[in-house]
């Protein structure tokens, strides 16, 4: 099965990501901000990884920062939730490795045509 | 119970003036009380003291995790004092009151039966005013050349809370 | 597929209704001189996640509010401003803004407009943004062409941010059709194998497309890589588009049409309907200063105390399965170890219920984290300067204990600075300090919770409350009331402190009212006070309504429970250690003190004095003010037990502040430390005690 990591720390956001993603049948993990993914993401394997960006703790850039230097972590897509509508944002994740981006707001067809995108 | 009560009973009148009544014993006189009031009947067990309380309440026995009351409805009719016997017997009382619902076991002699009772056929008792008990004496009715007292629950209850009261401010 | 979003409504309410608690304590605390970067970046982030989910959960108003607020906050964020007073309010007006917003769109109705409508202004005036432009979406018309002609050369770290170019070219088939697409590859770079790494990206491509459609979708598909790769879009009918790619995106458009097909190639497997984590059961806050709701029926629980709990479950299965194998094949032989399955049994049901009860306790911060509001607002209304200090936020209290107790202190605390706290100008004139202070703390003591409102301000004054309590005929003309007495005095009810205790106009509700609310919840209230330098309000409340770790007694042959917490020490002693000081009241030396003592059988009537054997067990009580001694006959063991009510059939007892059920079934009374205590204390006026509620 696909499996998912999905990191946001507003509760309603990550449920709704994931009931979204399980819906469509992908396994999907949690977490609540950059260090609970990354101790969830060693331990684990993922096919694709959706963060939002503003986390207490660490943030989404940074996680996508430091999950790259993960080992198995190195081509694995990696999303970021975002409302920047602003390119300064994007542009720090992409320096860090991320994939892409999803814009916030959307709705769930839009986050699983995207993700139904990066995944092939 | 209700199922016995009936087949065994015959009293004419309008149904919706019938009440049923449990009926027990103390002192060889039988007592009635509605026996929608009554939750259920249990032997009698030994229950734990409570400090400084009036003879006639024995204890608080634990009734499925609710702490419950019993008071020896003999003691507190001035009754003398029967023994606990293999026929005594606890009748847990419930009803409505406006801190919502209370439960009271009250000890007698033994479980009597079960009549239907229209309310026209109760007469009032005599006044008796010098006895306090008699404030919770509904009625007098005649049951198959038999009187039987019927007893007022809700008046037992404010008789129970009043008597305790009066304990609160002697105390 | 469709997925129902107003499943997740509440939790987005729950969560928004936190976030705005945060941003409102961080701004209180928010030092102008000293603008700490993570606490503005806590409050960006509040309000960030509110707009994100307002916009995702479609509550446009509350999104396009917080998005006003959100560009403030970022600004100060990155420094192009720095934080002002005026901000702060500015902000806490937001704030109390989007939480009426929010709770009419929880409630299903159109928030208010004429507020936020205000604010943005005044946040636009700040932005120098006089109306917000809408962003203007330039329907980009070029792309009429036959083609493009694609040339994409990536950056040799391309694939190091997850892109994978033939993803890309997928979709674009998938968005052209197959017919129309041609893809060159050019191989020129690769190098030689030694120093082929296969993170890098050493392949160009050409991409025709040979059918008519809109620039702007082929774009689309390149978005995430046009930093990554050399990108140009040449249009087929030989009118070079080489316009630099806009930063703007579209992704929602473009893959919204790629979503039709793909979808359905997602193998549908079991959908998982409703797997809500623990940490997501969420409670309102006891101290939400929102307009007044029904108390929470649930809780928000820590995934810690969860897990704990899963874990004590996971070792009661094993426990029992082990019991549950020796009872379907058992001999005496084994009685050992069905000893020790059974104590195994006792202790985790011991620590179940341990956690469970833990999940009710949450800190008081919960109820104190409204106050730095309050007193800010106040203290602006009534002008007076005040510091508020908390001491003791962690003390855990049971959440029913806590949400009833926030009105009530509520009250105190508006008390305390109302008539409490002098004017400015009275205070300077005292020769004090400007600024008052209020300090609310809350410790344990005993087997309670105590939790102080205190100030520093002129103290009750004595005189003024006996003529007024006098006037109202609450107490005799001649009386010799000492000034504790006096004090105590403005719990009753009828009493107005409004003009009695200062000149300042006060609000309705009496002090009566307070007390009724904490003996409501078995607590007791009293307050201390000192002319000139403040008064204390102290309120003792039991710590849990439900449980109670307790020491099991016998006394003739009842057993009593006494609570652990109270219990100082135990000890045997002899009967002629005792010494009588009246008739029926004995004292005894322990140690170098003298302590009072009681014989429970003599208090509770159960036998005639003296008649008990010569070797007694005194078990040693912190009572409320000093220690006694409480004699028993013996000591048994210690459990924890469920308070239950002796009230709710019976009535309060002296001496007993509930029951409980032992082991076999029977009931136990527990014995209530203070009421003991107060019986052999000699206590000059009792009619401020307050009565306990029957």
């Amino acid at each position: 099965m696909v499996s998912i990591l999905a990191v946001d720390d507003s509760a309603s956001m990550r449920q709704m990501v994931s009931f979204t993603l399980k819906g469509a049948g992908y396994d999907v993990k949690e977490a609540s901000d950059g260090v609970e993914a990354l101790e969830i993401a060693k331990g684990n394997t993922f096919d694709l990884v959706l963060t939002d960006v503003n986390m207490p703790n660490m943030n989404g850039i940074e996680l996508v920062k430091n999950l790259r230097q993960e080992e198995g972590y190195k081509f694995i897509p990696m999303l970021m939730l975002t409302t920047e509508s602003a390119g300064d944002m994007k542009m720090q994740g992409k320096q860090a490795g991320a994939t892409g981006w999803i814009v916030k707001p959307f709705n769930p067809d839009q986050l699983l045509s995207t993700i139904k995108r990066v995944l092939g | 119970m209700a199922e016995v009560a009936a087949e065994s009973l015959v009293v004419e009148g309008h149904l919706a003036d019938e009440q049923q009544y449990l009926t027990f014993i103390m002192s060889g006189e039988e007592y009635g009380v509605d026996i929608l009031a009554v939750q259920e009947i249990r032997g009698w067990e030994a229950p734990t003291l409570i400090p400084n309380s009036p003879p006639f309440i024995r204890g608080v026995i634990n009734l499925r995790g609710t702490i419950v009351p019993i008071m020896d409805l003999r003691l507190r009719f001035g009754l003398t004092e029967a023994d606990y016997t293999a026929t005594t017997v606890v009748i847990i009382l419930k009803f409505d009151s406006d801190k919502g619902e209370r439960v009271l076991g009250i000890v007698v002699d033994a479980v009597s039966d079960v009549y239907t009772i229209a309310d026209t056929e109760a007469r009032k008792p005599p006044e008796l005013t010098e006895d306090e008990n008699s404030d919770f004496i509904k009625g007098l009715v005649n049951v198959s050349e038999k009187m039987v007292i019927l007893l007022d629950v809700e008046q037992l209850l404010d008789l129970h809370l009043q008597v305790l009261s009066e304990q609160v401010i002697t105390d | 597929m469709s997925v129902d979003l107003s499943q997740f409504h509440q939790i987005f309410f729950e969560e928004s209704f936190e976030g705005l608690d945060v941003m409102e304590s961080e701004l209180l605390e928010m030092d102008l001189d000293d603008v700490n970067e993570e606490t503005v970046n806590t409050i960006f982030r509040a309000a960030h996640s509110i707009k994100g989910g307002a916009g995702t959960f479609g509550f446009m108003p509350i999104s396009e509010f917080t998005h006003v607020v959100e560009t403030l906050l970022d600004e100060i964020r990155s420094g192009q401003r720095t934080m002002q007073a005026n901000f702060i309010d500015l902000f806490l007006q937001s704030v109390d803004c989007l939480r009426g917003m929010l709770s009419d769109m929880q409630g299903g109705n159109e928030p208010e407009a004429e507020r936020p409508a205000q604010l943005r202004k005044e946040f636009e005036v700040i932005l120098n943004m006089a109306a917000a432009p809408i962003e203007d979406e330039d329907p980009s018309t070029a792309g009429d062409g036959q083609g493009w002609l694609i040339k994409m050369s990536p950056h040799r770290d391309l694939l190091l941010t997850g892109n994978e170019p033939f993803r890309m070219f997928r979709e674009l088939r998938d968005i052209v059709g197959d017919d129309c697409l041609e893809v060159t590859s050019y191989c020129d770079d690769i190098p030689d194998f030694s120093s082929l790494t296969p993170e890098e990206c050493f392949l160009k491509w050409d991409l025709k497309v040979t059918k008519t459609v809109p620039l702007e979708d082929i774009k689309a598909v390149f978005e995430w890589v046009e930093d990554e790769c050399d990108l140009e879009y040449l249009s087929l009918d030989n009118t070079s588009d080489t316009e630099p790619s806009d930063a703007d995106n579209h992704i929602e458009e473009a893959s919204s049409a790629a979503s039709t097909e793909s979808v359905a190639e997602v193998e549908p497997t079991s959908v998982e309907a409703t797997e809500i984590k623990a940490t997501e059961v969420k409670a309102e806050k006891s101290a939400k200063p929102v307009k007044k709701q029904a108390e929470s029926s649930s809780i928000r629980v820590s995934i810690d105390k969860v897990d704990s709990l899963i874990n004590m479950v996971g070792e009661l299965v094993i426990t029992q399965s082990m019991l549950g194998e020796l009872g379907s094949n058992f001999d005496l032989g084994r009685l050992a170890k069905l000893q020790e399955g059974l104590s195994q049994l006792e202790q985790n049901t011991r620590e179940l219920q341990e956690s469970v009860m833990k999940i009710r306790m949450m800190p008081i911060s919960f109820a104190f984290s409204r106050f730095p509001r309050l007193v800010r607002d106040l203290g602006n209304q009534l002008d007076k300067k005040v510091n508020l200090v908390t001491l003791g936020e962690q003390t855990e209290l049971d959440k029913t204990v806590m949400e009833k107790i926030s009105d009530p202190l509520v009250h105190l605390v508006r008390n305390s600075m109302d008539h409490g706290l002098e004017t400015t100008p009275d205070r300077i004139a005292a020769g004090k300090k400007e600024e008052g202070t209020i300090t609310l703390n809350a410790y344990h003591q005993g087997g309670n919770i105590v939790i102080e409102v205190a100030d520093d301000g002129a103290g009750l004054n004595e005189e003024k409350i006996l003529r007024k309590a006098v006037e109202k005929k609450l107490v005799p003309e001649k009386n010799n009331l000492s000034p504790e007495e006096i004090h105590q005095l403005v719990f009753l009810p009828g009493f107005s402190t409004a003009d009695a205790v200062s000149d300042i106009s006060g609000r309705g509700v009496g002090m009566d009212v307070v007390r009724k609310n904490i003996q409501a919840l078995n607590g007791t209230i009293e307050v201390r006070s000192q002319r000139h330098k403040g008064s204390t309000f102290i309120i003792r409340l039991p710590l849990t309504l439900a449980i109670l770790d307790g020491q099991l007694v016998q006394v003739c042959n009842e057993t009593y429970i006494f609570p652990l917490v109270s219990i100082v020490e135990s000890i045997q002693i002899s009967r002629s250690s005792l010494n009588r000081v009246t008739a029926g009241q004995y004292v005894m030396q322990l140690r170098d003190e003298y302590i009072p003592i009681v014989c429970l059988d003599q208090v509770f009537g159960l036998r005639e004095a003296d008649d008990s054997s010569e070797n007694l067990m005194l078990v040693v009580v912190e009572g409320d003010t000093e220690k006694i001694g409480i004699v028993v006959d013996d000591l048994l063991g210690q459990q924890q037990v469920v308070i239950k009510s002796l009230e709710q059939n019976y009535k309060k007892v002296s001496g007993i502040s509930g029951a409980t059920i032992l082991g076999d079934g029977t009931v136990a009374l527990i014995i209530d430390i203070s009421s003991i205590d107060k019986k052999l204390v000699p206590v000059k006026n009792n009619s401020h005690r307050p009565e306990r509620a029957a």
